[in-house]
């Protein structure tokens, strides 16, 4: 039943690292980090891998199997030949620590830019009345489970890190939208999100929708209907005039500062 | 003298899931400068896993539901073993802590009437899980998650810096706590990048480490889940109570093997989904016990017709609380009426639609279509029981959550109590909001009553810095993995579902061959991001852990809940009457018993005397009310 499969890993850390050539048993029904782990307790012991639940919900292993970003507990071995090759190497966008384990922090440091949840302060807990429909385009986006797949893969970062300053990337400018949708909050992140998230550098070639492992339409459910947002809101000959004449206050939620 | 960061908080929260976030939140709020410790990146705590919902009698579904029935509910599924008092602080608190996640932006699934949905769950007598279809815990992470951060923010703009107030140290491990004197004054840890050693001087530590499902081969448990705040707790000299409990959850995934174990949600069951053994039978009926006789239905057609009218039909006995359930499985696959791979069906296909199914259960859909190639809205699931849950715990005060060592808190799966014998699916969220919110409120309280912060002794540092180097010392030691795969055979096969002496005693004496074997286990490797160094570390956990489990099982001559005997079958009300407790002696387990508190008088007149009767001795029940009391 079960045969030996042929592993090219990326081993190494921060400083430098190479491919290394493992051969590892396969046994039915079993997934890429199944295999990882007969690796690590049968021949490589310190194999860095990142992995918490095996089981798609938590988001901690991913990596890059054949070039793909995937989750290394989601991918079963059948989908692959028998006599191919599986060349497993850490996610590229971000920094290696060690092995197959990246440095993710430039995604929680996006995070706590963005503002946070603001609902009118007048509304108590246990007072909130909200319907299904309303709740549904922001539960999509809140079945993320934050693997940074679509981090990883968006060219906007990944071929560019000149962008990581001006660019929060798909998961996040996905949390803004998920905030904006929210039927119960009340600040306005339209302006933030062009201008310091950089929604205008998204070029919706949907590379983040065809990763996402929660499988989140995250370019035509929340990125695109931002977009709208955004364009509606500075195109609005009506906010236009008010600016012009004072009229109208700007009633803009500012990016939230970070480390002084 | 190996190198030492060193940071000074007032407190300390290990453990970065929901009662850890709860907890941490809490003690930021009253000002109080707060370390957050996670296993794991922030984020990705076991908590993601669950997926029913948080119990909580909101009313929303059924206005009859109150804390009153939740309290009931919670004391019948735990087999009247649990700590009454927490019982009744969690069902009296619960609602509060759900409306207070939706107001930090939880987005829960909504009634007709723009309300918290609230579903069926095994035990519970209304409906009463606040949920977001079946990933409920991924929510709850999220939520508390984005509440540390808008902490932060509120931080970034008094403090000019995020982190002033709270921070999260993600990927770092405590390895001991240390003490001044007889209480509290840190914990030691490595980081897992570097392998470097970090120290969290702090007064007040809150443990909130979750399970010890890691120590079985088929669990539903993740990674982190190696019983570490329960070693922590005893290392530091804190008390265990009764360890013997431990929750198979009954529908695990039983194929294929790699996925053995991962949990299929009791929601299926809740919304409608049934159990048939290989003949088609609904072998439920067959196993509805005694105390629970009255309020399950008797028949198929009075099960299927209690969905739509629950007023006028009793709840079909799938929905019995889980440890039922989990023994039920066991005996029909026993009996040899199991299904190809030793499980039974449970089956949601021929209940509801296919895009209702697709509605409430999506990452069930998800995980069964990408691991096992089952179209479950099409054919049935095949599960089995797996190791879910630890009902025993760190010893603590109810109201305060403070345990036996002064400074030291826990809160959530790591304490014990709450949930008696056997948890009901649904109180481990609240559970966590309810008790990591007072395990914060405590250790605010706890600090705001000392006069001076406790000193560190270097020496406690050395001894804990040289513990932890050991492993890596030995690079030609034995192979860590190795003996955690035999830790978990011997507790899967000796002290599983069903227990019985003859294993038990085996089992305890291959643990003590193991314990040698623990000692002598290397990593080879450097410090850095060394999973072998990190198992080898976990592994002392782990088997102080097993220890407990299987002498509190050998000594508990009763079934009751999470702990079945084959040769002590019967729930015995003498047994009901004791805790046991394990604390550390040397480097040896000591198990003692302890008295029960009896019940207070008020939340004894809750219960029917007849119902009483099946659980307590005739001394404990109440005097009988003559009919003209009664109204």
């Amino acid at each position: 039943m079960g045969y030996q499969a042929q592993l090219r890993i990326w081993r190494g850390d921060a400083g430098r690292g190479d491919l290394a050539d493992y051969k590892v048993e396969v046994n039915e029904g079993e997934v890429v980090l199944d295999v990882l782990h007969r690796l690590q307790a049968t021949q490589a012991g310190d194999l860095a891998i990142r992995w918490n639940c095996k089981a798609g919900k938590c988001g901690s292993c991913s990596m890059e199997i054949n070039g793909r970003p995937r989750l290394a507990c989601m991918t079963r071995m059948s989908t692959f030949g028998e006599n191919e090759t599986l060349t497993i190497t850490p996610m590229r966008t971000f920094p290696v620590i060690r092995d197959l384990v990246t440095d993710v922090s430039f995604n929680y440091a996006k995070a706590r830019e963005i503002p946070s949840f603001t609902p009118d302060p007048a509304t108590k807990p246990g007072e909130f009345r909200m319907q299904q429909v309303d709740v549904n385009r922001s539960q999509e986006f809140r079945k993320c489970i934050e693997c940074f797949l679509c981090q990883n893969t968006c060219h906007v970062i990944r071929d560019h890190t000149e962008n990581e300053g001006a660019f929060a990337g798909p998961r996040f400018l996905m949390r803004i939208a998920e905030l904006e949708m929210h039927p119960a909050d009340t600040a306005d992140r339209r302006e933030i999100a062009q201008d310091d998230f950089g929604l205008g550098l998204c070029n919706i070639t949907k590379c983040c929708t065809e990763v996402c492992p929660e499988h989140i339409k995250i370019t035509d459910n929340a990125l695109i209907p931002m977009k709208e947002r955004v364009a509606g809101r500075k195109y609005d000959p009506l906010v236009w005039l008010g600016s012009k004449i004072g009229r109208r206050q700007v009633k803009d939620t500012p990016k939230v500062p970070g480390k002084k | 003298m190996t190198d030492i960061e060193r940071h000074s908080y007032d407190v300390v929260v290990i453990g970065a899931g929901g009662s850890g976030l709860r907890a941490a939140i809490e003690a930021r709020l009253r000002g109080k400068k707060t370390a957050i410790i996670s296993k794991s990146l922030f984020g990705k705590a076991h908590t993601v896993m669950a997926e029913g919902g948080a119990a909580a009698a909101m009313g929303n579904a059924n206005s009859r539901d109150n804390s009153q029935v939740h309290f009931r509910d919670t004391m019948r599924g735990g087999k009247f073993l649990n700590n009454w008092r927490m019982a009744e602080l969690h069902a009296n608190e619960a609602p509060d802590r759900v409306w207070e996640l939706e107001a930090w932006g939880a987005v829960f699934d909504r009634t007709k009437d723009g309300k918290i949905s609230q579903r069926n769950f095994g035990g519970h007598e209304y409906p009463r899980l606040a949920h977001v279809g079946d990933r409920t815990g991924l929510e709850m992470i999220r939520t508390l998650q984005q509440k540390v951060v808008a902490l932060q923010q509120e931080d970034a703009v008094s403090h000019g810096d995020p982190e002033a107030m709270i921070k999260v140290f993600a990927e770092t491990t405590i390895t001991r706590l240390v003490k001044d004197g007889d209480r509290i004054a840190g914990a030691f840890g490595y980081v897992r990048d570097s392998g470097s050693f970090i120290l969290f001087e702090a007064p007040a530590v809150v443990l909130a480490t979750g399970g010890i499902g890691k120590t079985y081969k088929v669990t539903s448990n993740s990674w982190e889940y190696t019983g570490d705040g329960h070693a922590l707790a005893l290392l530091a000299g804190a008390k265990l109570l009764n360890m013997e409990f431990v929750q198979l959850h009954p529908t695990g995934m039983v194929w294929p093997p790699s996925v053995k174990g991962l949990l299929v949600t009791e929601s299926v069951r809740g919304d409608g989904g049934v159990l048939r053994n290989s003949e088609g039978k609904r072998f439920m009926f067959n196993y509805v016990p005694d105390v629970f006789r009255a309020q399950y239905a008797e028949t198929e057609e009075e099960a299927d017709g209690w969905y739509a009218d629950p007023e006028n039909n009793r709840r079909p006995p799938e929905l019995l609380p889980r440890d039922e359930v989990a023994r039920s499985i066991n005996s029909e696959v026993k009996a040899g009426r199991g299904s190809e791979h030793d499980g039974v069906f449970l089956d949601i296909a021929s209940r509801l639609p296919a895009e209702e199914i697709l509605r409430r259960l999506p990452s069930m859909c998800v995980q069964f279509k990408e691991l096992a190639d089952v179209d479950i809205t099409k054919e049935p699931m095949e599960v089995g029981p797996t190791c879910h849950y630890v009902m025993g715990g760190v010893e603590v005060d109810p109201d305060t959550a403070a345990a036996a060592v002064p400074g030291l808190f826990a809160a959530g799966e790591v304490s014990g109590g709450m949930h008696g014998s056997n948890r009901l699916g649904g109180n481990s969220l609240s559970d966590l909001l309810v008790f990591g919110r007072r395990a914060g409120i405590g250790a605010a309280d706890y600090l705001d009553g000392l006069t001076a912060r406790p000193a560190i002794a270097q020496a406690d540092l050395e001894a804990a810095a040289a513990e932890a180097s050991a492993p890596l010392e030995r690079p030609g030691g034995e192979n860590p993995y190795t003996v955690h795969a035999e830790l978990q055979d011997i507790m899967t096969n000796l002290v599983g579902l069903i227990r019985v002496e003859t294993e038990m005693k085996q089992a305890l004496a291959e643990l003590e061959k193991l314990r040698e074997r623990v000692l002598t286990v290397g990593a080879a490797g450097g410090r850095g991001y060394n999973p072998g160094w990190h198992l080898a570390l976990d592994l002392r956990n782990m088997l102080i852990v097993a220890e407990c489990v299987a002498l509190a099982a050998l000594e508990r001559q009763e079934s009751r809940g999470g702990h079945a005997r084959d040769d002590f079958p019967q729930m015995s009300p003498e047994w009901r009457k004791v805790n046991l407790i394990c604390t550390l002696d040397g480097d040896r387990v000591h198990l003692s018993r302890q008295p029960m508190k009896p019940m207070r008088p008020d939340l004894l007149a809750r219960f029917d005397r007849d119902e009483l009767k099946k659980y307590l001795t005739p001394d404990e029940l109440p005097a009988p009310v003559t009919p003209e009391e009664k109204h």
